[in-house]
């Protein structure tokens, strides 16, 4: 297996015809890693997280993630491939309001075929939830929850599929400096655990010193993600 | 596919009260339609039966409907009177038995039918508690008479005057009962029988009073010439037949002439009927009507009515059904960073148009069943509650 995550190669990645394009002529990032992506507003941190993420294509160039080449794949099997492999949390939680926290969790399970919701599934989302704090509010809805409870709601259905890698846009923009580390300091027990890869979209220098490496999004066009 | 039923049925519970108004929505608006016609079905079906089971109706000539409506459901205004020799006109054409009803007087707003005992028996109804009326003056109850009077076999009902001044009409006549009907569902229910002839007492073409020839009423005589006594307004009049005074009840006039409602005419046979509806094609003071052909007119108009109340319902569910499908929409735009999430993940795009038309068919699915339900609901309790109303 190779020990490359992902290798972005001579990416071009514009939306429509915006004047925003995303330049990157190579970028890899090892199995394992936890990179932590800055940048200023509207430098295409999201962006790129989205073109790793395979919902967005990009116009040229290559991107692998796990040796798998989106480019050269359908949307069918870029959503199983990311829902199987790739665990996704947003700066803005993005829970589904009607769904208890058990159901949010265990949500990846039940959009997509590839996966089936079993008791197993079901024990690991609780065990999960007990180890980010949220146990006990499992049968609550988001809508009971603080915003750091939130969070970690929802770093637990990134986490729940074990996946190889985690693409984490602003987890902890919207919370206070206490959610913020506690957040952190799961996120990164957990991909340690699990051997996953973390890439992280952060605003926050406070938090750089806990990961393997630092990807400014604005160099990256100048091969600085080397 | 279970999963996906999950999902919606998540959205639909969580948001409950949304739910409910689009349910109850979509129900009403398809009950009513299934509603008005399982209730204008059996309303006719109650109409027409109480009809059927009435071959034909001798009355005064005017409004056939009047004459129906008063003589077979005691409703209606009191239609002109024909008289006994009416009745005696279709028993002595040997072609129908005649059984005279005289429905004008009342008693606590339930109306006083006068009539014979065959009525009883071409009814085909059964005296639950007590006798049938055999003396002049007795009565016998339907059975929800007695059960909202609470009063039984022994006890004893009253005319009530025609109107509250009417000092000089009807005379209250106290009535004792003598027995209660056995529940038929109709008409017959909210009626107090009583022999024709004790209805012709309450109007006051007979009477009992006080023996003038006995020396006890020697101070109300005014002059004595023969058999004919005239005498002043201290005579004593009885308001209550008794045994004690039954003998002096006395009719005055030609009875022949004597009122009637209508008279009921059971044919002996089909060519009878067909006889003797031609005698009185042509007769000027009399009508002879078919109730079923009657009810048959007065429920054209009923579904004439019906067509276009269902022509108004359907407007109605169109318009409801465009605001239930605006709402859908209108919630897919509060819902599109929802659907995106889900996206992200790894929905497709079929798995999220899943999710949502399972709900929309999850909504309808439960509209059906409340619409089902109402109308199943509607089918067992609207007949009685048509007979309610058409007994009111």
């Amino acid at each position: 297996m190779s020990s490359e995550m992902i290798r972005l190669t001579d990416l071009r990645f514009q939306y429509g015809d915006g004047e925003f394009a995303l330049r990157v002529p190579e970028l890899v990032v090892e199995r394992g890693q936890r990179v932590a992506v800055i940048g200023p507003s509207g430098s295409g941190k999201t962006t790129l997280l989205h073109v790793i993420a395979g919902i967005g294509l990009p116009q040229t160039g290559s991107v692998e993630v796990g040796g798998a080449n989106w480019t050269g794949m359908t949307e069918a099997d870029r959503r199983a491939l990311r829902v199987q492999r790739i665990g996704l949390v947003f700066q803005e939680f993005e829970l589904l309001e009607h769904l208890k926290v058990l159901d949010n969790i265990t949500l990846p399970y039940r959009i997509h075929p590839s996966l089936s919701l079993d008791s197993a599934c079901r024990d690991r989302a609780r065990a999960l939830a007990g180890k980010l704090g949220v146990g006990d509010k499992l049968a609550r809805f988001p809508g009971q929850l603080s915003h750091g409870e939130k969070q970690r709601v929802a770093v637990c259905r990134a986490l729940v599929t074990e996946p190889d890698l985690i693409l984490a846009d602003e987890p902890t923009g919207n919370l206070d400096p206490a959610n913020k580390h506690r957040v952190l300091d799961h996120l990164i027990d957990c991909v340690s655990e699990h051997g996953s890869t973390l890439v992280l979209v952060t605003h926050d220098h406070d938090l750089l010193d806990r990961f393997d490496r630092i990807i400014d999004v604005k160099s990256l066009s100048e091969g600085a993600g080397l | 596919m279970r999963e996906i039923a999950y999902l919606a049925w998540c959205y639909l519970s969580y948001h409950r009260i949304k739910t409910a108004i689009l349910v109850a929505s979509i129900g009403l608006i398809t009950f009513l339609p299934a509603g008005l016609n399982v209730l204008v079905s059996q309303g006719a079906a109650e109409l027409t039966a109480r009809a059927e089971s009435t071959p034909l109706l001798v009355g005064a000539k005017g409004s056939p409907l009047e004459l129906v409506l008063s003589s077979l459901y005691f409703e209606s205004e009191t239609p002109a009177p024909t008289t006994l020799a009416e009745s005696e006109r279709v028993a002595q054409s040997g072609l129908a038995e005649p059984i005279p009803i005289y429905v004008r007087f009342q008693s606590r707003s339930y109306p006083i039918v006068g009539t014979s005992l065959e009525y009883f028996d071409f009814r085909g109804l059964r005296v639950a508690a007590g006798r049938p009326m055999a003396v002049l003056g007795e009565c016998v109850l339907g059975a929800a008479v007695a059960r909202e009077l609470g009063v039984h076999p022994g006890d004893s009902v009253t005319s009530s005057p025609e109107g509250v001044f009417d000092l000089a009409g009807v005379y209250p006549l106290k009535m004792p009962i003598v027995g209660v009907l056995a529940p038929a569902h109709t008409p017959d229910d909210r009626a107090i029988f009583i022999d024709v002839k004790t209805a012709w007492i309450i109007e006051g073409f007979g009477h009992g009073h006080q023996d003038l020839a006995a020396p006890a009423a020697e101070s109300a005589v005014l002059s004595r010439e023969g058999d004919r006594i005239t005498a002043n307004a201290s005579v004593v009049q009885y308001n209550e037949i008794t045994l004690e005074n039954i003998d002096t009840f006395h009719f005055h006039g030609d009875q022949a002439a004597y009122p009637l409602s209508a008279v009921i005419a059971v044919p002996h046979s089909e060519k009878s009927r067909a006889l003797l509806l031609g005698r009185y094609q042509d007769d000027d003071a009399s009508q002879l009507v078919v109730p079923t052909a009657v009810m048959d007119e007065l429920l054209e108009t009923v579904l004439t009515v019906r067509e276009y109340a269902v022509a108004a319902v359907a407007i109605a569910g169109s318009a409801t059904l465009m605001t239930t499908a605006l709402v859908f929409l209108l919630s897919l735009r509060l819902r599109r960073r929802e659907i995106a999430t889900m996206m992200k993940i790894g929905a497709s795009r079929s798995t999220v148009a899943a999710v949502l038309i399972s709900e929309v068919v999850v909504v309808l699915l439960l509209g059906g069943v409340l619409a089902c339900g109402l109308t199943l609901v509607t089918s067992r309790f609207g007949s009685a509650a048509i007979r309610a109303l058409l007994l009111l």
